[in-house]
């Protein structure tokens, strides 16, 4: 068992995961979407990139891409989230502006279950 | 399993990068762990009460704050005076951010001032410089003494040059140079066939590669590598010993340069044939410096001093001639052909245990400069006729070689660099040199006087041109419309049809026939020939134009001068149609 492997795809798996429970829910219903979700997921994404970087194999230059994708998105949907609290001032949202950061969000564990799709698919072809 | 692609300079660009990123790995993610729990905190921590409400900060406001206060900006408590419970996070996060951002600035730095990135870097920026060249350029390996004579002849000659060198501070002195063009120059080395690529050895615009280095296994290794990724390129290498050039000859070297084999034929050519020996001097030395003429080397009881790999080859240009020699040296006698006196070559009794008082000639070559010219000095005190042939180890002791009056100095740098710019930059004039070593004492006499006679003790700068198409539209044009033109006709002044320029052909080759050794001066040129020139300084330029323009070519051929438009033309045509008429030709 290598423990770096271990570290690798945990922070793959929990950026999915995060992401997934933000995600899901009612699409324009504030009450299903916790910000601190958002907020982890956004974090462990970002680490899930570093932890990626350095990579110089075809798979991992795809792991990298998808990890970025994931947090473009997230940071998107930060933002929105950002400008909807604060400068709109509507706290807690509406439906609309819950609606625009959720469905960022979603776009955003695409990405992420690629990202896992290509783990599984790593540990498979190894078959060790 | 297929070959491994060789890694272009864009993946080792690439490959840096991903350097830098592995190591900043580690720093980052603590950064950004660092950064997410203090922000996580900060919305946890409970706020002051306003309203009677607690508040809260919220992400935004708190990612706000953590980013004016990990950076050191710190623009105060917001939206509200901070509660106590705030405080004590805050706290926290400072320290903890100042910790991150220090290992953080430390690893980046140790990763700056890492030798390997900055070689990579280097590697990086040189293959850059080089794929940009656009002009042609030489691929000089190894800066020592001789690569710098070659590097500062070529940049003269407006070639561009790449170095690859493998000491640091060889490779640093391109610097202390004022170079008229940039000098790309790498220090590695230069038996890896990536780095030669990186130099450019596969480069479009490179036109040849010199091998240069001390090591003879070095610059085979660069003579194959040459031969097998760029085969069309011209090469020349340095070879000290006869196998690695009878091995470079093998892989196809163009020019293989052994500096005391070359002095050696040097040596035995001035015994054999003075004039001869005279006219070679003036025909390779460098352009534009003035030559006296050589005292010949005479016959009788020569005196070598050191035994070595250039004594050696001293002795057997000594023996052709039937010259005896008397051999000095510290070395217990290993050669029973020669008379041997067993001593520092130094000492003046030595000098006359090897009979110096009735010798004609003297060489000193051993392997130490100062030991030469010590011996050189005390010899010629003893002896005041003495013919000194002098080994210069070393081009930084010029000076000192300068001093003492020898009648022929050894250089072997400047050896190499004369004969690697005469091969490069006059392709003919080997074939011609072979020429004139048999050709007979009389003939070359008189060649010299002509010659002398024509362009002084100057050495002449000697050039080739071909007639073709790109190197001399106007005179091929000129050809090919089946015009007869001599050599004597092409010699003369764009400016002055009745004066010559002052330059002669000394050689031309010829596809389908026999090449012509100085041609007559009525032999008609044909399209396709190559000419060997000599000629004082700029009359390169006057010939040059002579057989690429058009005006200048026909005015010397029939003395008109050429009208530029047609409307001029035009004009001239109905004028001289006029006259004609009116006023007939005597």
């Amino acid at each position: 068992m290598n423990f770096e492997k271990v570290i690798f795809g945990f922070f793959i798996l929990l950026a999915a995961t995060l992401n997934f429970g933000f995600f899901v829910g009612a699409i324009d219903d504030p009450a299903h979407h916790d910000i601190y979700e958002l907020f982890a997921a956004l974090v462990v994404s970002l680490v899930a990139t570093m932890l990626k970087f350095g990579d110089r194999t075809q798979i991992g230059a795809i792991h990298l891409a998808t990890s970025l994708v994931a947090d473009l998105q997230l940071l998107a949907a930060a933002l929105v989230w950002g400008y909807a609290a604060h400068i709109s001032g509507n706290d807690p949202l509406t439906a609309a502006q819950t609606a625009r950061v959720v469905s960022l969000s979603g776009g955003a564990f695409f990405a992420n279950a690629v990202s896992v799709t290509i783990l599984i698919a790593e540990t498979i072809m190894q078959r060790r | 399993m297929p070959g491994e692609p060789i890694p272009s300079s864009t993946a080792r660009q690439y490959s840096v990068f991903l350097m830098i990123m592995r190591r900043l790995r580690a720093p980052l993610i603590l950064l950004i762990a660092i950064i997410a729990l203090s922000v996580l905190g900060l919305t946890l921590a409970a706020g002051p009460v306003v309203d009677g409400e607690t508040t809260y900060l919220s992400f935004f406001h708190a990612f706000y704050f953590i980013s004016y206060t990990a950076t050191t900006i710190g623009f105060g408590e917001i939206p509200y005076e901070f509660s106590n419970q705030q405080r004590l996070w805050v706290l926290f996060c400072i320290y903890m951010s100042a910790i991150g951002w220090a290992y953080t600035l430390g690893t980046v730095f140790t990763l700056l001032a890492d030798r390997n990135l900055q070689q990579a870097i280097a590697v990086v920026r040189f293959s850059r410089a080089v794929r940009r060249i656009a002009e042609p350029f030489y691929l000089v390996c190894g800066y020592g003494e001789t690569g710098r004579l070659i590097c500062q002849a070529l940049d003269r000659r407006g070639f561009r040059v790449v170095v690859v060198e493998s000491n640091e501070t060889h490779a640093s002195e391109v610097d202390f140079y004022s170079y008229t063009t940039d000098v790309p120059t790498l220090t590695a080395d230069a038996h890896n066939p990536d780095t030669l690529q990186h130099a450019g050895l596969t480069h479009r615009n490179c036109v040849g590669v010199i091998a240069l280095t001390d090591s003879d296994a070095a610059n085979l290794a660069i003579s194959i590598t040459a031969r097998l990724l760029a085969p069309r390129l011209p090469t020349l290498a340095r070879a000290a010993t006869r196998e690695t050039a009878a091995n470079m000859a093998a892989f196809g070297t163009t020019h293989i340069i052994n500096p005391f084999e070359k002095f050696g034929h040097t040596l035995a050519l001035a015994l054999h044939a003075p004039a001869a020996w005279q006219l070679l001097n003036l025909l390779t030395g460098l352009p534009g410096s003035t030559i006296e003429r050589l005292r010949e080397p005479p016959r009788g009881n020569w005196i070598l001093c050191g035994h070595g790999r250039f004594g050696r080859l001293m002795i057997n240009a000594l023996d052709t001639e039937a010259i005896p020699v008397t051999i000095i040296d510290r070395q217990p006698q290993n050669d029973i052909h020669h008379r041997w006196v067993q001593s520092d070559a130094t000492n003046p009794t030595a000098l006359e245990a090897a009979g110096i008082d009735d010798a004609a000639g003297l060489v000193a070559c051993t392997s130490s400069d100062i030991d030469n010219l010590s011996i050189a000095v005390t010899a010629r005190e003893l002896n005041k006729n003495l013919f000194v042939i002098l080994r210069q180890n070393h081009y930084a002791n010029r000076a000192l070689f300068h001093a003492f009056d020898s009648d022929i100095t050894v250089v072997p740098s400047k050896i190499i660099a004369h004969e690697c710019l005469a091969v490069l930059s006059t392709p003919l004039l080997a074939p011609f040199l072979a020429v004139i070593r048999d050709r007979d004492e009389e003939w070359c006499t008189r060649m010299l006087d002509r010659l002398t006679r024509r362009m002084g003790w100057t050495v002449p700068e000697i050039w080739s041109e071909r007639i073709n198409l790109s190197h001399a539209p106007a005179l091929y044009r000129h050809l090919m419309r089946g015009e007869t033109i001599t050599i004597d006709q092409l010699l003369h002044s764009h400016a002055n049809r009745y004066e010559y320029i002052g330059c002669e052909v000394l050689y031309m080759a010829r596809d389908s026939d026999d090449p012509l050794v100085i041609p007559a001066a009525n032999t008609p040129i044909r399209p396709g020939d190559e000419l060997l020139l000599a000629g004082r300084p700029g009359a390169r330029n006057k010939f040059d134009l002579n057989i690429s323009n058009e005006h200048a070519l026909s005015y010397i051929l029939t003395g008109d001068d050429l009208r530029e438009s047609w409307l001029w033309n035009v004009l001239v045509r109905q004028w001289k149609r006029h006259t004609t008429r009116t006023s007939p030709e005597p």
